[in-house]
């Protein structure tokens, strides 16, 4: 078994309300299912989508917001167990966000 | 995990923004819906993971308290906030307790009420209000909104903003003591009618009924039942018609989500519970001299909730009701109508006549039902052709899909 990280991507958040609950609800869920099924590692933190910005050198000078390289930003991670990259893959495909045009970057964690 | 109400967002989003809107004054709505959506959008994406906790309305009303601290900490000198507060919260040290004043549970008990009250001011279209009222009291997103009318979201946002424009000039919520609170309270009663039509008929969308828009229209004509001021007769007809018709839903629409006739639904699936409602409300309206249009119309679909088959429905009542009606809001339709329950009485001959004399006939030009109603009266008078050459007519003018297919099925049943 390896670890993989899920970087969610996603350009904007669900607009509504209504929205919001029904994304929650799915969410809740697909989380319940990786648990259950003895993947999940951590649930991970959802992050600030306007407010942060980029360190590039020792002074700590910032650049730049979250939305530097591309308008699909990361908005939260989650680290999950699975037998091999192609089940990593497959498991990603239960998360929520791939409905609304989200994307879910499947990272391999390094291991010696 | 115990069942998540449908719509516990979309009532949190109401709830807060009256709320802040009060605190914040009413110049400065469209920051409280800001703040509002900031602090469901933290809650979504916290409890996402955590799981939703059993005090949600409680944490959701102090996060949107602390947002409201931050904001006038940040915000004091550049804005102007409503009179009440502003002196309170120049100060560091009263500015905490002034807001923890401003949210207690007295305090937030009547927002809603008198938000709703805003939102129909008198300078402001019924559209307008009716927008308002989804976005602010029903927590609609603008797309969701334009769904409903089938409209652009830029031509709703237009809407919202010069709803939001016109309710500035207000600075208060309204007050519920104020001098022209009955013709505040007429109007809206008018815009809770049209949101639970728009729901009920499909009125300007692709003819789907949109039973959340009843419900939400049956929560806040609610909000006018449990406030005696505003608990007047006209309020318990306008809460009973709503409560019958809505009774009526699960057999309006068949489980393809076609249109079915009064005479053809399943009247076992019609809501006993919403029925015994309604009648309640209706039996509480009968008081008083007043007699309205919404009065009227409560009566005919109380009359209709309580027959279990259409055989028992005292369509001589019927009759005599629309006639009354037609007095106080004379319309060709309601003539339409009145026709169509005489058909009941006097067979469909007699039912033919008073369509054919009906008035000021030219304004259903355009209304398929009326061709519609000639076409079911000549199919029981067994003359099938000439029936279907009327739903054909009915069929060119049909606004929707829903129209089409239910016209489509009445012109194969005059095959039959």
């Amino acid at each position: 078994m390896s670890e993989f990280v899920y970087l969610y991507r996603e350009a904007s958040m669900p607009a509504s309300p209504q929205a919001m609950q029904d994304r929650m609800v799915k969410w809740l869920a697909w989380f319940r299912d990786l648990e259950q099924t003895g993947h999940m590692v951590s649930k991970g933190h959802p992050l600030h989508r306007t407010e942060g910005g980029v360190v590039r050198d020792r002074k700590g000078s910032l650049t730049d917001g979250p939305y530097a390289e591309t308008k699909d930003i990361v908005i939260g991670y989650t680290v999950i167990e699975a037998k091999d990259f192609e089940q990593a893959v497959q498991l990603s495909t239960g998360c929520p966000l791939l409905d609304d045009g989200g994307l879910v970057e499947v990272r391999p964690i390094m291991k010696l | 995990m115990e069942e998540l109400e449908a719509s516990l967002f979309r009532r949190e989003f109401a709830r807060l923004t009256a709320a802040l809107t009060r605190i914040f004054g009413v110049a400065n709505l469209a920051l409280a819906e800001d703040v509002v959506q900031e602090t469901l959008a933290a809650a979504f994406e916290e409890w996402s993971r955590t799981g939703i906790p059993q005090h949600h309305s409680a944490l959701l009303m102090t996060s949107a308290k602390n947002r409201a601290i931050d904001v006038f900490r940040r915000e004091r000198t550049a804005r102007k906030f409503a009179p009440e507060v502003r002196h309170l919260i120049e100060n560091e040290w009263t500015l905490r307790p002034a807001v923890e004043e401003l949210f207690l549970l007295p305090a937030l008990k009547d927002d809603e009420l008198r938000m709703m009250f805003s939102c129909c001011h008198p300078q402001l279209v019924e559209d307008v209000q009716v927008a308002l009222i989804l976005r602010i009291l029903c927590g609609f997103g603008v797309e969701e909104i334009a769904a409903v009318y089938l409209s652009g979201v830029a031509a709703i946002e237009k809407r919202l903003f010069r709803g939001r424009k016109v309710l500035r000039t207000s600075h208060r919520l309204f007050e519920l003591t104020a001098e022209d609170f009955a013709p505040r309270l007429s109007a809206v009663h008018r815009a809770l009618y049209l949101l639970f039509s728009e729901g009920y008929h499909g009125a300007s969308a692709d003819g789907v009924i949109r039973p959340e828009l009843c419900r939400e229209a049956m929560r806040l004509v609610r909000l006018l039942v449990d406030h005696a001021p505003s608990a007047t007769s006209a309020t318990h007809s306008l809460a009973a018609l709503m409560y019958l018709d809505a009774a009526r839903l699960p057999g309006r629409v068949d489980d393809s989500g076609d249109l079915t006739r009064l005479f053809d639904q399943d009247r076992s699936r019609w809501d006993k519970k919403l029925i015994a409602e309604g009648l309640s409300l209706l039996e509480l309206s009968a008081t008083g001299d007043e007699l309205s249009d919404f009065h009227i119309e409560a009566a005919i679909a109380g009359m209709h909730a309580g027959a279990s088959r259409v055989e028992d429905t005292p369509w001589s009542q019927i009759v005599a009701l629309y006639e009354v009606l037609a007095r106080i809001r004379p319309s060709p339709v309601v003539e339409l109508n009145r026709a169509m329950a005489l058909a009941q009485v006097e067979g469909p001959e007699r039912g033919l006549e008073a369509v054919r004399t009906i008035g000021g006939v030219e304004r259903l030009g355009s209304y398929p039902f009326y061709e519609a109603a000639l076409g079911e009266l000549e199919l029981r008078c067994g003359r099938n052709e000439i029936a279907q050459g009327h739903f054909r007519a009915a069929l060119k003018l049909a606004r929707n899909n829903a129209e089409r297919r239910f016209l489509a099925r009445r012109i194969a049943d005059c095959e039959a």
